[in-house]
């Protein structure tokens, strides 16, 4: 009798690169669902249109690259990075606004460093960075919840007319960045207040807490990251708590729950590619997140600062990776940074 | 053009760039390539500066002590800077307010004392001054499509301002190829340079290498070789 014989490994990993990426986008869901409540169908045009964009230019430079395109167009990763981009984008871009992001993410963000995997840079924020730095009128004016109708909002993404400017407003963050005389508690009748953050964001960031719980419960990251980055967000907005004066920065919940806090922690501080790669690298790697988010919050030129902070501790990855590796079998100590030749 | 010179000219404006192949002298080519008028002012002095300089070194190369070669090159790079400075002070006022901390900045360059250290002080002046003005027609060339480049990108027109170093012919020179441009910031601040001199970079190395493809395949194939015999080479 012939035994079947079975090399090794015996326990498989379920975990795919496409397995991965269909589940967090699946995440994505809540956050895109509240916004399309709340926004209407621009969320949705700009998904369809981010992501169309992306298939379509990372087919093309795949083909020029002369790699398989259907294999890696497969994996869904280009798919991912032009959701996170859509949902970081105000409703109702115009069309070319959301084209730059999304090449800018794709060509220069991933394929020009070598496609998935090769990325020093969290694609998405790349393409986030290109567009907020280079058009900052169209980048900050998200409007104003349940205000746009449809017809009105294709005429702005197809360029055709600018919206009104009551029907955009200037976000919580805004409103606490370059409000220089009123207190906190007469700010909050402001209507772009909700109950704890600005009115829509604060439902955002829950939907996103969700989604990223779903994911965290899959195993799909480790909750080091996320909680580096929360806490750390939490740690400094609770020290640099100074009041509800009209020089505030802020509450901890208040910054919990604007701008795209949860988004970061759950979507974009666990990017495996450009992230750190050790347990203790990844808390220290979204603690950094954390601190330099709030620091551009509250100092900083722009209202928001989850971008500028991924992509600041993307390039310090290496050195966090460098002093954080972790204990090998067999050895007391772990060993720091690399042995020369080797 | 006799072959040494024609290699100099070569070497200068293709093989061994000083942009793009060297990548000497990055600060003041990220810097001012925010625009073509920019970009070609600078490029026209460095230019003019590295002709001259190398043609000095040259003419001095038998007396000047080894030892003391380098701070002798610097003060003749400093002497001439400050010459194209104040000529550009006087003819082009706006342009030198514009270019600013830029034009000093020639005498570091790290292209004229490349070229003054590592060609001009062993060669003959005439070869020395042709060797300058190729290399900084190179830089010019790289800074001046950068430049343009940017400016195309980042305001949708082109060849603005230009009136600021040529003059009152030049004042309607501006081309305006998309109207109603919002502006990509992101071209004009130094990211866009970085970028842009990238794809600048991948392009010539692109063109090199379809080339050397193109000569290879111009090429007579190998005559055919006797496989039996014993040879430690690698046969073609």
């Amino acid at each position: 009798m012939a035994l079947p014989r079975i090399t090794s490994p015996h326990a498989k990993g379920s975990n795919r690169t496409q397995r991965v990426m269909l589940l967090v986008l699946l995440a994505t869901l809540p956050g895109a669902l509240v916004l399309t409540w709340l926004y209407g169908a621009g969320t949705l045009i700009n998904l369809a249109w981010a992501s169309a964009a992306a298939l379509g230019l990372e087919a093309a430079l795949l083909r020029l690259r002369q790699r398989p395109v259907k294999f890696f167009l497969q994996d869904g990763s280009a798919l991912v990075t032009a959701v996170l981009l859509a949902l970081a984008l105000p409703p109702y871009s115009p069309w070319w606004l959301t084209l730059v992001a999304v090449a800018s993410a794709i060509v220069l963000g991933k394929q020009l460093y070598g496609g998935l995997g090769q990325n020093p840079f969290n694609p998405a924020m790349v393409g986030y960075v290109v567009v907020l730095i280079s058009f900052p009128v169209e980048m900050t004016s998200w409007p104003v919840p349940h205000a746009v109708g449809l017809l009105d909002g294709l005429r702005q993404i197809l360029g055709a007319g600018a919206l009104p400017d009551g029907w955009s407003q200037a976000t919580a963050l805004d409103a606490l960045k370059i409000n220089n005389s009123l207190t906190v508690a007469e700010l909050w009748r402001n209507p772009a207040f909700g109950h704890f953050g600005g009115i829509g964001s604060e439902v955002v960031n829950l939907a996103f807490l969700a989604g990223g719980l779903f994911l965290l419960h899959k195993r799909i990251f480790s909750w080091h990251a996320p909680a580096g980055m929360l806490g750390a967000l939490a740690l400094m907005s609770l020290l640099f708590w100074n009041g509800s004066g009209s020089d505030s920065h802020g509450s901890p919940l208040f910054h919990l729950l604007s701008g795209a806090t949860m988004l970061g922690a759950f979507f974009i501080v666990t990017d495996p590619v450009s992230g750190a790669t050790s347990n203790l690298g990844r808390l220290i790697f979204g603690a950094g997140v954390g601190v330099l988010m709030y620091v551009i919050r509250a100092w900083g030129g722009y209202p928001d600062g989850v971008a500028f902070a991924v992509l600041l501790m993307n390039l310090a990855a290496p050195t966090i990776d460098y002093y954080t590796r972790p204990r090998t079998y067999g050895h007391r100590k772990p060993e720091r940074g690399f042995k020369l030749g080797e | 053009m006799s072959t040494p010179y024609r290699d100099l000219a070569l070497n200068g404006l293709w093989k061994n760039n000083p942009g793009l192949v060297q990548l000497l002298g990055l600060c003041p080519l990220l810097g001012v390539s925010n625009s073509t008028v920019n970009a070609l002012g600078l490029g026209l002095a460095t230019m003019l500066v590295l002709t001259c300089s190398n043609l000095a070194v040259s003419l001095v190369r038998g007396v000047v002590n080894t030892a003391v070669r380098l701070p002798a090159f610097v003060m003749i790079i400093a002497a001439l800077t400050t010459c194209i400075e104040l000529l550009m002070q006087a003819f082009t006022y706006e342009l030198y307010q514009i270019l600013g901390i830029f034009i000093p900045l020639i005498t570091t360059n790290c292209v004229i004392l490349g070229r003054a250290d590592g060609f001009a002080a062993k060669n003959r002046p005439l070869t020395a001054a042709f060797d300058g003005l190729m290399m900084g027609l190179g830089f010019c060339l790289v800074l001046v499509v950068l430049g343009a480049t940017r400016e195309l990108f980042g305001t949708g027109a082109l060849l603005a301002n230009m009136d600021l170093l040529l003059g009152s012919l030049a004042e309607d020179w501006q081309i305006t190829l998309v109207h109603d441009y919002k502006g990509f910031l992101l071209a004009i601040l130094p990211p866009g340079a970085f970028i842009v001199l990238g794809l600048l970079i991948a392009l010539k190395n692109r063109i090199d290498h379809s080339l050397a493809e193109r000569a290879r395949a111009a090429q007579p194939a190998a005559p055919a070789v006797n496989r039996r015999v014993r040879v430690t080479g690698v046969i073609e």
